[in-house]
């Protein structure tokens, strides 16, 4: 393995990232709790790809009950020879260990994990060196998501090129998508990445369209971190062209217009939805979650929610919009890891789509206060797009 | 791969920082190839501290910008990088005064460092020898845009000489690596996450070790204090002279600087060099030992050698020192020979100052500003 730097030890570890979460994203969750050996499976065959003996699954401490579930599926493997001591006579030794977190976001970055494997506080390691070249141990280290490593089964089955031939452009493969919100039917669904936004939201194989008759607002296309779209920017590009469900269509315009397919998230808001309100929400949860390790992310995500609470409850200013852009944008690339990133773009994109609602609430107080979102201030019209 | 390994990795690597070209040697940090330079063009450091493995990269103070990332890449590089923690390439072009992106980006860090920093340094036994002080004076902004209550935490004592006051922390970790490093067992690090992190010992421990009391010199603010000299005195009411004696701990260097006033040794501490780091002694740091530092107060347990070469360019230099090295002047170098220009001397012409301070001999009293007759 060529992406494996040259240490001179020879232990290498495999580690599964199992800590999923960031809001709207449940798909890990799901994986692990039906089809538990479908990711066994694939660590087995990662682990020997690796030369690692010894793999661990970091698991979000709140599944506390998947531990179970895991826990029970790694003693059936080991129980019909697939994990232990000379799997099936093929001299390879492998073991699996699940290690639960005890509750912290930041854990599910790659170096605050393995720190917190190695029984030390959950910081981010300064990078460089890349776990692949010091990670656990200060060993080679591989870290992937669980359906990442899950994906390897079919991979192998069906050979590379078979697997690549599902979706398109670079966008292979199929993908997990947790949706949730204002939807007729929240889940996981599998896709392959060829559908469009529209029919996702609105076809019965899918979302099964809006709960109670509502519009469509806005929505966050790949978990809490990434910019939220506004409905016509999320149907359609800037272009005006139909957007679809895969990597490079959803990033289509950049930040400016565009967004992210992340990690899979799903979150889809109506009409009677506030986004301030939302934002602040969102603000609340990266404060609460940093680390408190590089000076921007700790002050800064402190600073933002404080103001974002102002302008909530009918205290804000005029000026608070500006301040809160000037803060996120000295957040954004200026920290260790990129929760302070996951931290100015919401609110970076909620001002750039949605100023004017800020706006009403600095200009409304009273109903900002009586939480009397009557959005129909907001951005008319709101685009209607044709049912499925 | 194999192949670059194999490429001759020239003996010194050149580096260009802010227009003025040095070598040095490969492996060293950019923070450290712009203090061979001096002056204005070395970014702060707030939580890099060069005797303490695995430190920095945490305030974020040192961003610079990467023009260039080496004679073989010369592409710029898109995010400003921690100058502390990033090692220098052959060829590598950098800005940091000439940067408005750096200096923007600083001043936002300054602002997110003061954000919950209680601004009373009247009352704060730091004065005068805190850097954020002076890094709020350099490279700050005259006011704060911060309209909410402050953080704060009770005092606490950790062990019997040294203070916790945790609201003044701007958590650069520097002495939880002193605990981790200098001291036998460690029972001090961080709590909490996010703006509630704190400094703590584990369960309201005291510490106790031989070396705790490096912990006050490396921090960089008052969040650590010598409880043998707290509010006895401000640093720049004291005189600071450079001192020895035969230590009995082997891994004390022995060598200090007394503060005095008269002839009373009011504390004792290390001896820092221009970046306020302890010195170094043969290669080896100078770090002293609790009973060097705590417990000789008497100026017949030190053999004096002379005045302390105060060179740091704080707000500690103003105390009038005989040994005063000012900072190099570096500013002609970086504008290429174009130096700045003094347009007027208001002290030439003013008819409201009656006293210029500059020329005073020693800190200002009311006497100084007695009407004399004419
Ligand atoms: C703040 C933060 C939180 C993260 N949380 C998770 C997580 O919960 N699960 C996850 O798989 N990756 C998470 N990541 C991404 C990991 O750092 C890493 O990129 C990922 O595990 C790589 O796996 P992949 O290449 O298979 O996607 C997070 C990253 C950051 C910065
Ligand atoms: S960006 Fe935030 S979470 Fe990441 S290291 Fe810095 S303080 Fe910690
Ligand atoms: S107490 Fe001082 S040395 Fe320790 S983290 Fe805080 S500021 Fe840094
Ligand atoms: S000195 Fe480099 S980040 Fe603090």
């Amino acid at each position: 393995m060529e992406f494996f730097g040259k240490t001179g030890r020879s232990a290498r570890y495999l580690v599964v990232n199992a800590d999923e979460s960031e809001p709207g994203t449940f798909k890990d969750r799901y994986l692990m709790e039906f089809i538990p050996h479908l990711l066994i499976e694939g660590m087995i065959t990662a682990s020997y790809a690796l030369g690692s003996k010894c793999s661990y699954i970091y698991i979000r401490g709140e599944y506390a009950w998947i531990v179970d579930i895991l826990e029970q599926a790694i003693a059936e493997a080991k129980n019909n020879g697939w994990l232990g001591k000379n799997i099936l006579g093929t001299g390879y030794d492998l073991e699996i260990y699940v290690q639960r977190g005890a509750g912290a976001y930041i854990c599910g970055e790659e170096t605050a994990l393995l720190e917190s494997l190695e029984g030390k506080r959950g910081n981010p390691r300064i990078k460089p060196p890349f776990p692949a070249v010091r990670g656990l141990w200060d060993c080679p280290t591989v870290v992937n998501n669980v359906e990442t490593i899950a994906a390897v089964v079919p991979i192998i089955n069906e050979g590379g090129e078979e697997y690549a031939k599902i979706g398109v452009g670079k966008s292979t493969g199929t993908k997990l998508i947790s949706a949730c919100g204002n939807i007729k039917k929240p889940g996981v669904y599998e896709i392959d990445m060829t559908i469009s936004v529209e029919e996702f939201i609105y076809s019965d194989e899918y979302c099964g369209g809006m709960a109670n008759g509502r519009k469509l607002k806005a929505c966050i296309p790949g978990g809490s971190s990434v910019p939220i779209l506004p409905a016509n920017l999320l149907l359609k590009t800037a272009k005006g062209e139909t957007r679809y469900m895969n990597y490079e269509s959803l990033a289509d315009g950049g930040f400016a217009t565009g967004s992210m397919m992340g990690s899979g998230g799903f979150i889809v808001i109506d009409d009677s939805q506030c986004i301030v309100r939302h934002t602040y929400t969102l603000a609340r949860f990266y404060r609460h979650e940093s680390c408190g390790q590089c000076s921007p992310c700790r002050e800064g995500t402190g600073w933002m929610e404080k103001i974002l609470w102002n302008l909530e409850t009918g205290k804000g200013k005029m000026g608070d919009i500006d301040l809160l852009w000037d803060i996120q944008r000295k957040i954004e690339g200026n920290t260790i890891c990129p929760l302070g990133d996951a931290a100015a773009w919401p609110v970076a994109a909620a001002i750039r789509h949605f100023r004017d609602e800020f706006e009403w609430h600095v200009t409304n107080p009273d109903d900002a206060q009586r939480r009397n979102y009557g959005i129909g201030h907001y951005a008319n019209p709101i685009p209607v797009p044709v049912t499925a | 791969m194999a192949d670059e390994v194999k490429k001759e990795v020239p003996a010194r690597f050149k580096v260009t920082i802010d227009n003025i070209t040095i070598e040095v040697a490969p492996g060293t940090t950019i923070l450290n190839a712009a203090r061979q330079i001096g002056g204005d063009v070395t970014p702060p450091a707030m939580c890099y501290y060069s005797k303490l493995q695995g430190s920095g990269g945490k305030c974020r103070t040192c961003l610079v910008e990467v023009e260039a990332g080496s004679a073989a890449d010369p592409r710029p590089m898109p995010k400003l990088v921690a100058s502390c923690r990033t090692a220098v390439m052959d060829g590598m072009v950098l800005k940091n005064i000439t940067s408005e992106r750096v200096l923007d980006a600083r001043a936002g860090v300054v602002e997110f460092l003061l954000l919950n920093h209680p601004l009373d340094c009247p009352i704060c036994d730091q004065a005068g020898e805190c850097h954020l002080q002076d890094l709020g004076y350099e490279h700050g902004k005259e006011g704060t845009r911060y309209e909410f209550k402050r953080r704060t935490f009770e005092k606490e004592d950790i062990g019997p000489y040294i203070q916790l006051h945790m609201t003044r922390c701007i958590l650069c970790y520097r002495c939880t690596y002193v605990a981790d490093q200098l001291t036998d067992n460690r029972v001090h690090g961080v709590l909490e996450r996010r703006d509630h992190a704190e400094i703590s010992t584990y369960i309201s421990k005291a510490i106790d070790s031989d070396f705790s009391g490096n912990m006050i010199d490396v921090c960089p603010v008052g969040a650590l204090t010598d409880k043998t000299f707290r509010f006895k005195n401000r640093v720049w009411f004291t005189k600071p002279v450079d001192a020895h004696r035969d230590c009995e701990n082997p891994k004390c260097c022995g060598k200090v600087t007394l503060w005095q006033r008269g002839d009373d040794v009011l504390r004792v501490t290390a001896r820092k060099d221009q970046w306020g780091e302890v010195q170094s002694f043969d290669g080896k740091p100078g770090w002293i030992c609790n009973t060097c530092r705590f417990d000789k107060k008497h100026s017949n347990d030190w053999v004096v050698e002379g005045p302390t070469k105060v060179s740091r360019h704080s707000v500690i230099s103003q105390g009038h020192y005989i040994d005063m090295q000012m900072p190099k002047e570096i500013m002609p170098e970086v504008m290429g020979g174009r130096a700045p220009k003094l347009l007027m001397d208001i002290q030439d012409i003013s008819e409201v100052n009656s006293v210029d301070i500059g020329l005073l001999p020693g800190p200002a009293t009311s006497k100084t500003f007695e009407k004399k007759e004419q």
